[in-house]
């Protein structure tokens, strides 16, 4: 994104609410995200961040409020409405096809993007337009090797790379990445980051990143959201948010960090 | 890399040889023998189309008898009203009744999971059982409907002639021809983007859904193939039976495409091929044997589950890997 | 009115039976989330053990006395639970929920063909205990006596089962284990024993459904798999691993049931699978259900 460019809304949600029982797992949440931005959100356990997610991604339907994508109201809209105009997201606990392989699930992106996957008279294997495109995003997230591997086959870091390789193929505007390098090793984290991050500014994503590891955050994130008891709690650079009282007697104190 | 999901070598090296002893079969074998074998590669027709659904798809149907009875019954009366005698009309009708049936028990079906799927299979099948009995003055009742032999291809069965001898010849041959053509249909089917879709859906449905596959469609679609080819075969069974009666729409016979499909291997393509050919000879032993031969289906079937879940095919599988691996140890 | 009594009495009568069958069901998929696709097998198996026992003594015994028989069919039926348990059911828990279904209906193949062994093909009779009990005029209709027996044990099971699941140290037990597993064993709950334990008390209520309705109905090879459809109709509407859902559903299927006898005999099965698939689509926990 230019220094001095137009700052673009890609997605704002207003007084987006969601209750399970009698809690506001998402609280009259008023949240923007720019076009180009890379941002994180964090928080405590129940913060309500993956419901955030949820609600916006179209796994869940939200109790009251909107959400806007791009000038259009999506609040009421299906997951599959959702991803044709350019949302996607990755999984906390991984979510993949296990017993396709991890082209095959880059594959099946691809092929659902292009609107293949309707056909049942053509054979998968011989479509080399998809075929490519799938083996370079494989390239690209440094799992090419494992090309042939089950995805149930692949480690933890593998594993999280292809969750989020599976939804970057669906050529999103705008991708929520959900605990990324949870469960990965810390040595595993910077590698697995520094990827993620290349890919996306490479395609031009948006990305919003909900993360635990503090030195994570700070490193890759420009802008941070915070969020406690289904509210946003901060927004702003990592200084600011380094500085922010409320932040760090809620969270940050939880927190190790260097 | 290869681009076409061929078998690997080894394989394709029976191919061959076995393509030579299915069109040889009936001038070695006594006629009995060979139209024994065309009631296996009519369930094998059956079984490539329950698969599709429990393989592929990841959904277990115990009520496939409806649409295989749907195909029989189409042909039954068929002949029966319209008294036509052709064989490929007859097979369009069945096509087309088992395509309707499936369409709508299809709809009402993929929207459930698991065991309210399996459920309402069931019992979507029974109410199809009860109707039979209740219009007998259609279907003939618990007596059924006569089906004499067809034309093929425009050929009869010559006034004097022998039905077995015209079965075991003409009508194998008609059947083998069919029955290869579903199976590369269904080959091809399974290696698309649309298959590779359904074992998305099978695998993981929350993460199918959020790569943009509509999920209860591609199901509804499944179900639909599904039960059409389920429903071919029992076109193409009742001329080798001559009649047609309710007892294939029972769910009792629901539960003989999951055993033979379980038994050969739901886990491979081939699989369910082998479990329908194999099921043939066994239940032919079976009912030879004993009348109580449900028990014994239920006996092998639940050691199956236990002992070797992946069926005939999936210990052939591993079998072959240990011999292979063996001479280098 | 007095034909309403009758038909208000007749929908809480097949209510009965539904609610034992269902709620045996909805029970052992509440504590241990199995199914078992055999389930109206206990119930026929109930039902046979019981006119079995009735047929065996009849000769014998007064009439009076043959009515102390009827429950061998419920513990026949829990004994056969106990056995199928942790030797059939038991090493699939943790396996795919298509295995689970598998093996139970390989047990369904298995038992409808031992009952065929075991008692033949013609359907089995306990009919005087049906007649000896005589009848009662309601307005113009005969009302079998007989039938307020089944309703009675209805009632008394619907109440036992509560008080059971909510007054008794077991039933504490029990509901501790359906929630949370894993929360149970760590807590040193022995959770085979209470699996074996609720599967055997579902097999208990399914077995009695179909010891009380035998007198009535008679024990008929075909029963198991029509009442395994219809209880699963029940549990669609009230929930899956609810009783009181059980409950309300067996209720509501009674009198759906009713009124499409007798108004619209014909498509009387297709109004429940009706109610089952709108209920579905609606609300697809069930009314009671946990989703």
């Amino acid at each position: 994104m230019a220094e001095g460019a137009r700052v673009v809304s890609l997605l704002t949600t207003s007084k987006l609410t969601k209750y399970f029982g009698d809690t506001h797992a998402v609280d009259h949440v008023d949240f923007t995200v720019r076009e180009g931005e890379v941002l994180a959100l964090i928080g405590s356990n129940g913060a309500g961040k993956t419901t955030l997610v949820n609600v916006i991604s179209g796994l869940l339907q939200p109790d009251s409020g909107t959400i806007r994508f791009q000038e259009a109201d999506i609040t009421g809209a299906s997951i599959h409405e959702k991803i044709a105009r350019g949302i996607a997201r990755s999984f906390q606990l991984v979510n993949l096809f296990d017993q396709l392989s991890a082209l095959d699930n880059i594959a099946l992106s691809v092929f659902s993007r292009q609107g293949k996957t309707r056909r049942l008279f053509a054979l998968a294997d011989a479509d080399t337009e998809v075929r490519d495109e799938a083996t370079g995003v494989l390239e690209q997230f440094g799992l090419l090797p494992k090309a042939r591997v089950l995805a149930g086959g692949l480690s933890q870091g593998e594993r999280k790379l292809l969750d989020v390789a599976v939804a970057y193929s669906l050529r999103p505007k705008l991708l929520f990445l959900d605990e990324p390098t949870s469960g990965v090793s810390t040595r595993e984290k910077a590698p697995i980051m520094d990827i993620i991050t290349q890919v996306v500014r490479a395609g031009g994503i948006t990305a919003v990143i909900i993360e635990h590891d503090m030195d994570v955050v700070f490193t890759y994130c420009p802008r941070i959201i915070a969020m406690h008891q289904g509210a946003i709690l901060a927004d702003g650079t990592p200084d600011e948010i380094r500085n922010n009282e409320q932040v760090t007697a809620n969270m940050l104190g939880t927190h190790r960090h260097a | 890399m290869s681009a076409l999901p061929l078998p690997p070598a080894r394989v394709l090296r029976w191919v061959g040889p076995l393509l030579l002893a299915l069109v040889a079969l009936p001038w070695v074998v006594e006629p009995y023998q060979t139209t024994l074998f065309s009631y296996g590669l009519v369930m094998a027709i059956a079984a490539l189309g329950f698969n599709l659904l429990l393989g592929y798809t990841g959904l277990l149907s115990f009520g496939h008898s409806a649409y295989f009875g749907a195909g029989a019954y189409a042909v039954a009366l068929i002949v029966k009203y319209l008294k036509v005698s052709s064989l490929e009309i007859l097979i369009v009708g069945g096509i087309l009744a088992s395509a309707a049936i499936s369409a709508l028990f299809g709809f009402l079906c993929v929207r459930y999971t698991k065991i309210f799927f399996g459920i309402l299979t069931l019992a979507l099948s029974q109410v199809l059982w009860s109707l039979a009995f209740k219009f007998f003055w259609v279907t003939g009742g618990s007596d059924g409907l006569r089906v004499p032999t067809p034309s093929l291809l425009g050929t009869h069965i010559a006034p004097g002639e022998d039905k077995m001898t015209y079965l075991a010849h003409r009508y194998y041959y008609y059947v083998l021809a069919i029955f290869l053509a579903c199976t590369a249909i269904m080959w091809v089917i399974v290696h698309s983007p649309f298959g590779k879709a359904l074992q998305a859906i099978r695998d993981n449905e929350t993460r199918a859904e959020f790569v943009g596959v509509q999920v209860w469609h591609y199901r509804w679609v499944a179900f639909l193939v599904s039960g059409t080819y389920t429903g071919l075969a029992g076109a193409l069974w009742v001329p080798l039976n001559g009649l047609t009666t309710p007892d294939i729409l029972h769910w009792t016979f629901s539960g003989e495409i999951v055993f033979f499909t379980v038994l050969g291997g739901f886990g491979t393509f081939a699989g369910p091929i082998v479990g329908a050919i194999v099921f043939n000879y066994l239940k032919t032993f079976a009912v030879g044997y004993t009348v109580y031969w449900q028990m014994f289906l239920g006996v092998v079937l639940v050691t199956m589950v236990m002992a070797l879940p992946t069926g005939i095919m999936g210990m052939v599988a591993r079998l072959t890997q240990k011999w292979r691996r063996a001479p280098a140890s | 009115m007095d034909t309403l009594i009758v038909h208000v009495l007749t929908s809480l009568l097949y209510a009965s039976v539904l609610f034992l069958i269902a709620g045996g069901l909805s029970l052992i998929y509440g504590v241990m989330r199995i199914v078992n696709l055999a389930h109206g097998m206990l119930y026929a198996f109930g039902a046979f053990v019981s006119a079995w026992a009735v047929g065996l003594m009849a000769t014998r015994w007064p009439v009076a006395a043959l009515y102390t028989l009827l429950p061998l069919g419920a513990l026949a039926a829990a004994g056969l639970g106990a056995i199928i348990e942790p030797t059939l059911l038991r090493p699939f828990y943790k396996r795919a929920e298509e295995y689970q279904l598998l093996v139970t209906f390989g047990l369904l193949l298995i038992l409808a063909d031992l009952m065929r062994l075991l008692w033949g093909p013609y359907p089995l009779s306990a009919s005087q205990l049906y007649e000896s009990l005589g009848s009662m005029t309601i307005g113009d209709t005969i009302y079998p006596n007989y039938n307020l027996v089944v309703i009675a044990v209805g009632i008394l099971a619907a109440v036992g089962m509560w008080a059971f699941v909510y007054k008794t140290q077991f039933g504490v037990v029990l509901r501790a284990t359906s929630q949370n597993m894993r929360m149970a064993s760590a807590l040193g709950i022995n959770v085979n024993r209470v699996y074996i334990q609720a599967f055997t008390l579902g097999c208990f209520m399914a077995g009695l459904g179909g010891a009380i309705i035998v007198p009535s109905q008679g024990a008929v090879l075909d029963m198991g798999v029509d009442a395994l459809i219809m209880a699963f109709v029940v549990v669609v509407i009230g929930g899956l691993g609810s009783l009181e859902g059980a409950l309300v559903g067996a209720v509501l299927v009674g009198v759906v049931r009713e009124i499409g006898i007798t108004f619209f005999p014909e498509v009387e099965l297709a109004v429940l699978y009706l109610m089952a698939a709108v209920v579905l689509m609606v609300r697809p926990a069930g009314l009671f259900g946990r989703p």
